[in-house]
């Protein structure tokens, strides 16, 4: 999966994506998820470029139900953007990277 | 003819596009491969493919379209992740524009793929919450749940069964009394105990709040309308070609396919089409391999007598 990109558990969500000063993006990903691991070198890529803006985490949703249960979310990959602890963007499914860019600049 | 930045412009990384990638690279063409996602095409979303000959238990699509994608790159294949915005191929130098440049190539490999059709019964609001186009994606959100696939050919027949891992009930709903897919996935789906086949009938809606609470069926031949009671549904429904770059550039079917000759050549000379957006009989990645192939060759022949 992503590389650089650090992992959060139920437990830390709330400090490091809902009380983050920076917008968050969380990458909502399975190991058994082809599509997730395809889209995981455009989310570093990405990463590189607005790590300093904005903070990138990953979530495994086998080992932490709680937070994709209550962000609603039922298909992977799903990136959810997070400004002041609210959802401010979310993107579902295999996505160009122009399109992730440009949500990324929208949240920003 | 004046210079141009490429020999060969290939549009799309699925197993089309990367076949006839590996063909021009070792033709040691001064070849281009543009993928606005990630390579691989439908097959990422393909859970298990064992119609591929050379893989006897079968291959992970993921793993299939890495291995392809490694097998380009090590011949020297140049892969850039690019969306194509339109096409210019009124001179003989096709001309491909990008978000931020164009860039100028003798020859042109369209094999930008297709894409699941919707059916408009609230895809937008429950993307992601409930409707799905790819079991192997989102079936393990729905342990012991009840869903809904819709859809007759292989692609349906095949999701089905593998939704069953998860899912304690899926209703098959297809418009006719008989299903398209071939026949060892209709044995496989008719000795299934959790598949409950929904004959004669289309989905017309999705019933829900936050997420999807129950599908909308109705009988095409009674007309009879009832809610299955259900936790997502997945649509297989047929597909749409990736073709909203080409403004009629060249001729395509009634439904949008790119027609092409049996050396993959489409409308104008130099420019090829391949794979699932081309007009073909059958979709598969191993028809997919076999256009790319032919239009590799006849890209270069084509070149070698400009």
């Amino acid at each position: 999966m992503t590389q650089n990109i650090i992992e959060i558990e139920d437990d830390s969500f709330e400090k490091i994506v809902l009380k983050s000063d920076k917008p968050v993006m969380v990458d909502f990903w399975a190991p058994w998820c082809g599509p997730c691991k395809a889209i995981a070198p455009t989310v570093d890529a990405l990463e590189k470029e607005y790590g300093d803006k904005m903070t990138f985490v990953k979530i495994n949703v086998d080992e932490n139900p709680i937070s994709p249960s209550k962000y609603g979310v039922q298909a992977i990959p799903t990136l959810i953007f997070f400004k002041n602890g609210e959802i401010a963007d979310q993107i579902t499914g295999m996505v160009a990277k122009e399109k992730l860019e440009e949500t990324i600049k929208g949240v920003l | 003819m004046t210079k141009t930045d490429y020999d060969l412009v290939i549009i799309g990384a699925g197993p089309a596009g990367l076949t006839a990638g590996i063909y021009a690279a070792r033709a040691r063409m001064n070849v281009l491969l543009l993928e606005k996602a990630v390579p691989g095409g439908q097959i990422l979303v393909t859970d298990w493919i064992e119609n591929y000959p050379g893989f006897p238990e079968g291959i992970s699509g993921f793993d299939l379209a890495q291995k392809m994608k490694t097998q380009a790159e090590e011949l020297g294949l140049k892969i850039e992740t690019a969306e194509v915005h339109s096409l210019n191929l009124s001179s003989q130098i096709k001309e491909i524009v990008l978000k931020d440049r164009s860039i100028t190539a003798k020859s042109l490999i369209i094999a930008s793929g297709a894409s699941p059709r919707q059916l408009g019964i609230g895809e937008d609001k429950f993307m992601g919450k409930g409707i799905s186009f790819c079991a192997t994606c989102d079936a393990p959100f729905f342990k012991e749940k009840t869903v809904v696939a819709v859809g007759g050919g292989d692609t349906a027949v095949q999701e089905a069964i593998y939704l069953t891992k998860f899912a304690k009930k899926v209703y098959l709903v297809h418009r006719r009394d008989e299903l398209r897919a071939t026949k060892i996935l209709q044995e496989r789906a008719f000795a299934n105990d959790k598949i409950e086949l929904v004959w004669d009938s289309v989905a017309t809606g999705v019933e829900g709040f936050f997420g999807v609470e129950g599908v909308k069926v109705k009988n095409v031949k009674t007309n009879e309308e009832k809610t299955l009671k259900a936790d997502g549904c997945f649509i297989w429904v047929g597909i749409l070609p990736n073709t909203s770059f080409l403004n009629d550039a060249v001729k395509t079917d009634e439904s949008g396919f790119i027609l092409a000759n049996e050396k993959m050549q489409a409308s104008v000379p130099g420019v090829f089409a391949i794979g699932d957006v081309r007009n073909t009989p059958l979709r598969q990645v191993s028809t997919a391999v076999g256009d790319g192939a032919i239009a590799a060759v006849s890209a270069e022949h084509f070149i070698e007598n400009i």
